[in-house]
């Protein structure tokens, strides 16, 4: 076997192979199918083999990838097909075949990662392409495993369903993140954001505020959200309104803490400095202490973006019209309409991470010049 | 002629003390001093002599507890308040988040300059100090030495008559301090600004100074007052003359004399 040289994913692929073509067929036979077709079973076995052979061989890394990654994927694609329409019928042949493919593709990420592509357009494709495989193999597995097994439609639908289910209801989506996410959300952040941050500015100019009120802010921030939720319904009503303001109670005070503790951040020599420029109050608090407080006032935002979006859709539980991300989780739930729940969980992990990360692109443009956004010494 | 020339700072039976956990501590006691326009004068001693502390009463940056201080014939606040002086600090002290024109526009920005005239001063101070070709960059990407400059720069962009360093070259090493000493030199007499400057250093105080201020601690006070006979044409091998290491000893037994090295 000189030139060859197998990497232990393609030896455990080998191994699992071997393993399904002993327990052959893929799926069982149904009454009203028709018998499963041997000559899939031998083109997914080929295919994995020739992936296992190919992974061995001495060719580059770049290409060897390359063809783990068609085959893992066409292979992965069949067995799917094969499943297709016979929920729970799978067999052990099934699942070795599926681990094989996982296998090989987690090898394929690996020479990938091994990569160090020259440009700049290849290193971004790669740093975007491993990630995009990672999760599309979480995917696959998760569609496999619960139509391969049957798993019942209520504990854990499958993810073409949920998919399917996003496809087919858009409008109500869209209302329920317009309601949850452009009016509670987005109200309630810019509203609790800029009063903890006008409140920072004032605690730090009046001393009773800052040695009365800060005390007081940590007992407030620690105050249940399911407590204060139907309280603020009953003073708002059942509209956004009630859901913004649960939304301000979470903002504000990390906000407050992280902007107070910013405006001390600045140095004594850079403060010295202003003095000795006679500059007043306000030019000091804009020129210095402010620009020196950014990072922790976008550490306040981002903790925020996350906390926002939780305070409003737990906040619809108790009360709302009938629309919202809340009202629906609430609703469909009752209903036995898990799909739908999972597909307003998947709206608001995205509407979540786009949010979280808009932040961060603005954070990495403002304080570029912070030494953990510039990666140097302070 | 010197005695011609109008006092700049002028303090008398100067005293400070601070009020710490431990008790009170005196910083400074009984310091009488007049320093005239035009001149070089350097402060030097152990830490803990006060000369820092010296400094900052100078800037109104802390108050005197006993005595009196005049700054320009006006008491600290009001000097500082008429912005006239510029402040060098131990470190340079720049915002990392302007550049280094943004940077020596800061106090122009602050006294309210009209852009024009900003610009024409950032280029001529930024020339000065030998960064022309540096205004875009940001603080972090230049070397210490630079940023010092700059921050030099900073000090002279309004261009007050007196000049406070404070151990302004301390954390470079010995070939930029030398490289610094010349060019704050060179840039002394083109400017004819009064310096005050505070070292810990012989040579370097012997080699700038017109003027050298022994101080000693607990409680800092003036021990000797050394004046130079060096010409003020100063190349750097003067430090290799017999005139100028006798007064480099004299700084010397001033220290000693002032300081108990028992302790």
């Amino acid at each position: 076997m000189s030139g060859f040289k197998f990497s232990w994913q393609a030896i455990a692929a080998a191994v699992l192979l071997i393993g399904a073509l002993f327990t052959l067929p893929i799926v069982e036979a149904g009454a009203d199918a028709p018998a499963p077709s041997l000559l899939i079973a031998a083109t997914i076995a080929a295919l994995l083999f020739c992936a296992i052979v190919f992974d061995g061989s001495r060719l580059a890394a770049g290409v060897r990838a390359c063809f783990l990654f068609v085959a893992a994927h066409l292979a992965v694609f069949m067995l799917m097909s094969e499943i297709a329409g016979k929920n729970g019928s799978a067999r052990a042949a099934f699942f070795l075949l599926l681990a094989a493919c996982w296998l090989l593709a987690w090898r394929c990420v690996t020479l990938l990662s091994s990569l160090r592509p020259a440009n700049r357009t290849a290193k971004t494709a790669l740093r975007l392409l491993i990630p995009a495989i990672f999760g599309a193999w979480i995917l696959i597995i998760w569609e496999a495993v619960t139509r391969g097994a049957g798993i019942p439609f209520i504990l854990l639908p499958p993810p073409s369903a949920i998919g399917a289910r996003i496809a087919n209801s858009l409008p109500v989506l869209a209302a329920d993140v317009n309601q949850t996410i452009f009016k509670a959300v987005i109200a309630g952040y810019v509203l609790g954001c800029g009063a903890g941050f006008v409140t920072a500015i004032l605690a730090d100019r009046i001393s009773f505020l800052r040695k009365g009120l800060l005390p007081i802010g940590n007992m407030v921030s620690a105050l249940p959200i399911i407590g204060v939720a139907p309280i603020m319904v009953m003073w708002f009503g059942f509209g956004w309104e009630s859901k913004a303001a649960v939304v301000v109670i979470m903002t504000f005070f990390p906000m407050l803490v992280n902007t107070v503790a910013g405006l001390q951040a600045s140095g004594h020599m850079e403060r010295d400095l202003m003095r000795t420029y006679a500059s007043n109050y306000w030019q000091t608090l804009l020129k210095l202490r402010l620009p020196a407080a950014a990072p922790f006032i976008f550490n306040a935002l981002k903790i925020n973006s996350t906390l926002a979006l939780i305070g409003a859709i737990v906040a619809e539980f108790f009360g709302t019209p009938v629309v919202g991300m809340g009202f629906r989780i609430s609703t469909e739930v009752g209903r036995m309409n898990i799909d739908m729940v999972w597909a307003e969980i998947a709206v608001a992990a995205l509407a979540g991470s786009v949010f979280y990360g808009v932040i961060a692109l603005v954070e990495r443009a403002a304080t570029f010049w912070h030494p953990s956004v510039r990666g140097g010494r302070a | 002629m010197r005695e011609a020339s109008p006092a700049v700072v002028s303090a008398s039976k100067l005293g400070l003390t601070f009020q710490t956990n431990d008790g009170p501590v005196q910083a400074l006691s009984d310091v009488d001093l007049t320093i005239s326009k035009g001149e070089f004068v350097s402060f030097i001693g152990p830490s803990g002599c006060g000369k820092t502390t010296f400094l900052r009463v100078i800037a109104d940056l802390e108050k005197a507890t006993a005595g009196t201080i005049s700054v320009n014939g006006m008491t600290p606040e009001q000097a500082r308040m008429k912005r006239a002086y510029g402040y060098v600090f131990q470190a340079a002290a720049l915002y990392p988040w302007r550049t280094i024109e943004r940077n020596v526009a800061l106090p122009l920005e602050i006294i309210g300059m009209p852009n024009a005239e900003q610009a024409e001063r950032i280029r001529r101070t930024l020339d000065l100090v030998n960064l022309t070709g540096f205004e875009k960059k940001y603080p972090w990407q230049l070397s210490g030495g630079m940023q010092q400059r700059a921050s030099i720069a900073r000090a002279l962009a309004f261009d007050a008559d007196l000049l406070l360093m404070d151990e302004p070259f301390g954390a470079l090493d010995e070939i930029v301090r030398d490289h610094l000493n010349q060019q704050l030199l060179e840039l002394w007499e083109r400017t004819n600004k009064t310096i005050c400057f505070v070292t810990h250093s012989i040579p370097e105080a012997v080699y700038l100074s017109t003027r050298i201020i022994v101080m000693s601690p607990r409680p800092g006070r003036v021990t000797d007052v050394i004046e130079s006979t060096l010409p003020k044409e100063r190349p750097l091998d003067i430090r290799e003359t017999p005139e100028f290491l006798a007064i480099a000893a004299r700084v010397r037994d001033g220290l000693r004399a002032g300081h108990s090295y028992d302790d």
